[in-house]
């Protein structure tokens, strides 16, 4: 190494050198904020130093913006004595039993994501299961929401592929079975597609890991891959800069996953955890060693001295402020009393991973980072982890939103006769956003580990906890962004109550929440006004529901330009199952159940599926939340599920009962005939997406006992009708003009299940739309090489016969592909 | 150091999904003409003394590549 | 009581649920660690599914090579039942052990879908249990599950009837000849790139049918220990 070409900005060099002009605007630090770094220091900042600031300081660090309007989280929140720990801890974590308890968040990797689709989406499914592991817990699950511009959109067919083999490729390989979450289309994700990742991880209830890097003379222990320039400036930059065509020459910052290494790196954490060798943990997420070290210790109010050319790098040459930012995956730091260093460091060693001690713990309040031997950094944690700047922005209502509520879909013209109902139905299953999933579901593992109960495309992904008693949790994924636009309280709100809901159906008991807050710029006063309202309105409905926020994530500058996506509040519930075997799946089962509709169908239609597919339109006010409805809903599905009075539950949410019918439908393939109520329009019982309503299937011998317990409940229902045989039709009666109408199954799937297909590759062997070659010619071969940086076309192109085998999928004339014909006893292959 | 590169195939029989992918990608960037595109892994020895090809060659029998389905090449490179 | 033993590699991650499989189907579980090449008394070994070793040059390529493999090799030339599923599959190929060798899905994706298998060989230490022609639904989930061999070998291979198990109503990752699972000429050795131990709880799998796999192979042992 050689240290004579680097040019470091030593302390003393600051000191002496107060007038140097530094790049902090670049560095995304306001004028303010520079002359409170020099306050705080009283000199100049190294660059390492500014280096720091500006990372924590940043928005994705420091919560700036949102700090102020999240406080409502912990203010309204119901009092809980499930939460271990809560906000601002690496994710909550609530108590299931006496012994056991689950930590749960979701985060967004959204920009990273569209720079470069797989590694942005991998590494963020890496990001979340870290934050998990940190709190001591073992991750068990993964789930996603996603969002992507226009499904037709050149750019999507370029983005969707990526990410979900990006989510795929790295939960895969770490094992956790992906069971659950969102894909949803619109124009406004064009150039911010969002990419939500969410973990849950299992922890003994006295296994609760902490952040603080406690007891002086302790020793600072950096475990995991290799430090490279992954990502350097990418958290202050990459993450919280609007896009422009400058992203396009940032791409080399993005950072790579190794998911093999975080499996080697769960395995040594959870061993360390359960032998009790370490004193605080904390993983390295976008802020990298910088956030670690100050957070640690920060928390304690301790001091760290750490030799920075201790940490292992990837390339030699890196500089003390770049080692500092870097977001290279897969690394955790421990702080270890030296006693246990040698066991720390042996527990690494047996699953392959590098541990390196870095640094001590000390008193002095300070961090110092040396650098061979030199002063880089000297500072108070506190003012890096803590005491960021924090900003109450100006808020005001989007100019646009009251003629946006006074444009109503509900008097746009809608069909009234059988026929158009039954194209409607079809049209809407087969809307990109209504469509089968499988594309992009079967992409990711949902049986490794062998607990899943149930995975998409059921309400909730539920997960057995203890084979012993059957003891399991169940999450979901939810938001309507159209909902949130027309209203971001009451789209908050109903994202809430959707979670909420999807949860309750399956039977279980809705504990807690975690959100991801996803916006545009916080410097546009409509856009905060936005995030100030989503808040609002997620903090007052958990008041409601008698459940905490635990934690979550805040993702602003989603915009392209002046034009910000659509409030987009993700929510995540989580709820408890005492036994998963009473679990009540979606998919009608048993001829003759009889099909009920809780709840109250109102003519609400804004915002709704039907209206974007069909008239293009987003206008109006979004559906009513009834909380103590939902409530009532979770408190009779529990009880149902303890006796096993409902066979099947489906929440109905976008695309409203007609969707609804069609997904349970097609899930084991009963058929139905449904007569609709005869005080409401066909159309409107069909497709308004009124909030607060389940379709059931309740066997026949139940009846009575099911009346029964929904007066208890006090819930409003509507018998439809029942399940028929197996490979029947899905019949529709309505009445006056509506008439009957009857779909096949096979109208149903070929509508419902042709759509991702279509757009993105059916994925069948042979199938693809390949260049045909018929006959087997001279051509030229151009050789293509993946190489560490890319994949790069040589030079070298050799002419020579290529039997073009794969075309032969279909026609199988002289073998499989696959089959290598013998060279020494054919010849060169020719047959084709 | 001195650098050996094993350039790792498929045999020329074997299906190659990626190579095809990639080949079915060309005519929407306006290339028609490329008949056929097969992608391998090229794998850069550096060996802390003289190139050993014997030595790379044993590595790449061994594990670089699988003889059932791939085919390899050898050479040795100035180191960069 | 048989003892199965099931070997973890750093980046295994169906080990637990085969040894849950075991289990349940009454045998005693040994877990056996990559690194060390004892395999500590057992009857029989599972190589699970995961990514080995990361699997980052080719799936199995690696693994091959550890501690324990050697040992698995040798006492698989000597009889010992040993089924490879997913990656273990690979493995196996990879040592050469089963012929052919496990490429990419020919659609590039990841696939995981409930799958039909078609049995045609019952005549395996881990098949017994099965009729031929019975048809099994268990979950497939691969990477590269693409089975390929020269003509030569898949002519023996179906001459020999090693061919232990079709994809039937689907193809889902290209596979020469819809192959699913084979033997060697032995019988003792199978690799099936379905996973049989994610069928075996009706609360979490698609049925009970992966099961069989290792109700076979007990009743495998048991008979081999009857007639010693």
């Amino acid at each position: 190494m050689n240290l004579e070409s680097m040019t470091v900005d030593t302390v003393k060099n600051a000191e002496s050198t107060p007038e140097e002009l530094q790049p902090y605007l670049e560095l995304g630090l306001k004028d303010d904020e520079y002359q409170r770094i020099r306050q705080i220091l009283g000199r100049r900042p190294t660059q390492s130093e500014l280096a720091m600031y500006s990372i924590m300081w940043s928005e994705h660090c420091s919560y700036k913006s949102s700090k102020v309007h999240l406080r409502q989280f912990g203010e309204k929140a119901p009092p809980s004595d499930r939460m271990l720990a809560g906000m601002g801890e690496n994710a909550g974590v609530i108590q299931i039993n006496e012994k056991i308890a689950v930590t749960f968040k979701v985060e967004s990797h959204n920009h990273p994501s569209f720079v470069e689709p797989y590694q942005g989406a991998a590494t963020g499914v890496g990001g979340i299961v870290r934050d998990i592991l940190a709190m001591g817990a073992r991750p068990i699950l993964v789930m996603d929401s996603l969002r992507f511009g226009a499904a037709d959109h050149p750019d999507t067919q370029r983005v969707l592929p990526g990410v979900v083999a990006g989510v795929g490729g790295y939960g895969n390989c770490l094992g956790l079975p992906n069971v659950g979450g969102e894909v949803f289309f619109d124009e406004c994700y064009q150039g911010n597609p969002l990419v939500n990742a969410l973990s849950l991880g299992v922890l003994p209830v006295d296994g609760l890991q902490r952040k603080e890097a406690d007891g002086p003379g302790n020793i600072v222990v950096l475990m995991g891959a290799k430090t490279g320039r992954d990502g350097i400036g990418g958290v202050s930059v990459l993450a919280s800069a609007t896009f422009d065509d400058e992203s396009q020459q940032r791409r080399p910052s993005v950072q790579v996953g190794d998911p093999f290494t975080e499996k080697l790196l769960i395995e040594s954490c959870l061993e360390l955890y359960a032998s009790k060798l370490i004193v605080g943990v904390q993983d390295l997420g976008g802020a990298g060693l910088t956030c670690a070290l100050t957070e640690t210790a920060a928390s304690a109010g301790t001091g760290m001295d750490i030799q920075l050319e201790k940490v292992h790098l990837r390339e030699a040459s890196m500089e003390p402020h770049e080692i500092l930012a870097s977001e290279s995956q897969e690394r955790m730091l421990f702080i270890v009393e030296p006693a246990k260093l040698d066991a720390v460091l042996g527990i690494a060693q047996l699953w392959g991973v590098i541990a390196t001690p870095i640094g001590t713990v000390t008193d002095t309040g300070r961090v110092r980072i040396t650098f061979h031997g030199e002063t880089v950094v000297d500072v108070p944690p506190g003012s890096l982890a803590d005491d960021g700047p924090v900003y109450a922005r100006p808020l005001r209502e989007p100019a646009d939103l009251i003629l946006l509520q006074a444009d109503r879909a509900e008097t746009l013209p809608r069909p009234h006769h059988d026929f158009q109902l039954k194209d409607t139905l079809l049209k809407l299953a087969a809307s990109p956003n209504l469509s089968d999933r499988s594309w992009v579901t079967e992409q990711y593992d949902r049986y490794v580990l062998g607990n899943t109960v149930l995975a998409q495309p059921e309400d909730s992904g539920i997960v057995r906890l203890d084979e012993e008693t059957g003891l399991g949790v169940a999450l979901s994924l939810d938001c309507n962004s159209r909902f949130a636009r027309l209203d971001p309280y009451e789209g908050a709100k109903l994202a809430l109550a959707e979670a909420y809901r999807n949860v309750a159906v399956t039977g279980a008991e809705p504990v807690a929440v975690t959100d991801c807050l996803n916006f545009g710029s916080p410097e546009d006063p409509a856009v905060m006004w936005q995030f100030a309202e989503a808040v609002r309105g997620i903090a007052d409905g958990c008041q409601e529901l008698g459940i905490p926020v635990t934690g979550g994530n805040v993702s602003f500058y989603n915009q392209t330009g002046a034009v910000a996506i659509h409030p987009t509040p993700v929510v995540g519930v989580l709820g408890v199952l005492e036994n998963t075997a009473q679990r009540i799946p979606m998919g009608f089962g048993h001829t003759g159940d009889v099909l009920v509709l809780l709840g109250e169908t109102g003519l609400e239609l804004s915002g709704s599926e039907w209206a974007w597919v069909a008239h293009r339109h987003l206008g109006g006010r979004p559906p009513k939340v009834d909380f103590a409805r939902e409530q009532a809903i979770a408190g009779f599905m529990q009880k149902a599920a303890e006796t096993g009075l409902v066979g099947s539950a489906h929440d109905l949410s976008d695309g409203g009962l007609g969707q609804a019918l069609v997904e349970s439908v097609l899930r084991k393939g009963m058929g139905a005939t449904v007569t609709l109520p005869v005080d409401i329009e066909p159309f409107v019982s069909l497709f308004s997406e009124s909030a607060g309503r389940v379709l059931i299937t309740v066997p026949v011998g139940h009846r009575q006992a099911f009346e029964q317990l929904l007066a208890e409940h006090e819930l409003p229902a509507t018998i439809l009708g029942q399940v028929d045989d197996e490979g029947a039709d899905l019949t529709v009666i309505g009445h006056g003009e509506a008439g009957r109408f009857t779909v096949s199954q096979a109208e149903l799937r070929e509508a419902f299940s042709g759509t991702l297909p279509r757009l993105f590759g059916s994925g069948e062997p042979g199938a693809a739309p390949a260049p045909a070659v018929e006959t087997v010619t001279v051509v030229e071969t151009v050789t293509v090489v993946e190489t560490p940086a890319g994949v790069e076309v040589t030079e070298t192109v050799l002419v020579e016969a290529e039997a073009p085998v794969a075309l032969l999928a279909e026609g199988e004339p002289a073998g499989q592909p696959g089959e290598v014909a013998h060279a020494d006893d054919e010849g060169r292959r020719t047959e084709s | 150091m001195a650098r050996v590169v094993v350039d790792v195939m498929l045999k020329p029989e074997i299906l190659d999904p990626q190579g095809q992918a990639v080949a079915n990608a060309l005519p929407r960037l306006g290339v028609n003409d490329v008949a056929s595109v097969r992608i391998g892994r090229r794998v850069e020895i550096d060996f802390a003394g003289d190139a050993d090809l014997e030595r790379a060659r044993e590595i790449a029998d061994k594990l670089l590549a699988n003889p059932v389905i791939e085919d390899y090449e050898i050479r040795v490179v100035e180191a960069a | 009581m048989s003892k199965i033993g099931v070997v973890t590699f750093p980046g295994s991650l169906d080990d637990g649920d085969a040894a849950r499989a075991a289990r349940i189907s009454g045998a005693e579980v040994v877990r056996l660690w990559h690194a060390d090449p004892d395999l500590h008394g057992v009857d029989a070994v599972v190589l699970p599914g995961g990514f080995s070793y990361g699997d980052y040059l080719r799936c199995g390529a690696i693994a091959r090579f550890a501690p324990v493999m050697e040992t698995i090799a040798d006492a698989a030339r000597g009889g010992m039942p040993v089924m490879g599923i997913c990656n273990g599959f690979q493995i196996l190929c990879e040592a050469h052990l089963l012929p052919g060798a496990l490429t990419r899905n020919q659609h590039l994706h990841f696939r995981n879908r409930d799958q039909w298998l078609r049995m045609e060989n019952s005549s395996t230490a881990w098949t017994n249990h099965f009729t031929e022609g019975q048809e099994i639904l268990v979950p497939v989930k691969n990477g590269e599950g693409c089975y390929v061999a020269d003509r030569r070998t898949l002519d023996e291979l179906e001459a020999n009837g090693q061919i232990v198990a079709r994809y039937i109503r689907g193809n889902p990752n290209g596979s020469t000849r819809d192959i699913a699972a084979i033997r060697n000429e032995a019988g003792n050795v199978l690799g099936i790139m379905p996973h049989p131990e994610h069928a075996v709880e009706a609360l979490t799998g698609p049925s009970l049918d992966g099961l069989g796999f290792f109700s076979s192979v007990l009743k495998h042992l048991a008979d081999a220990k009857a007639a010693a």
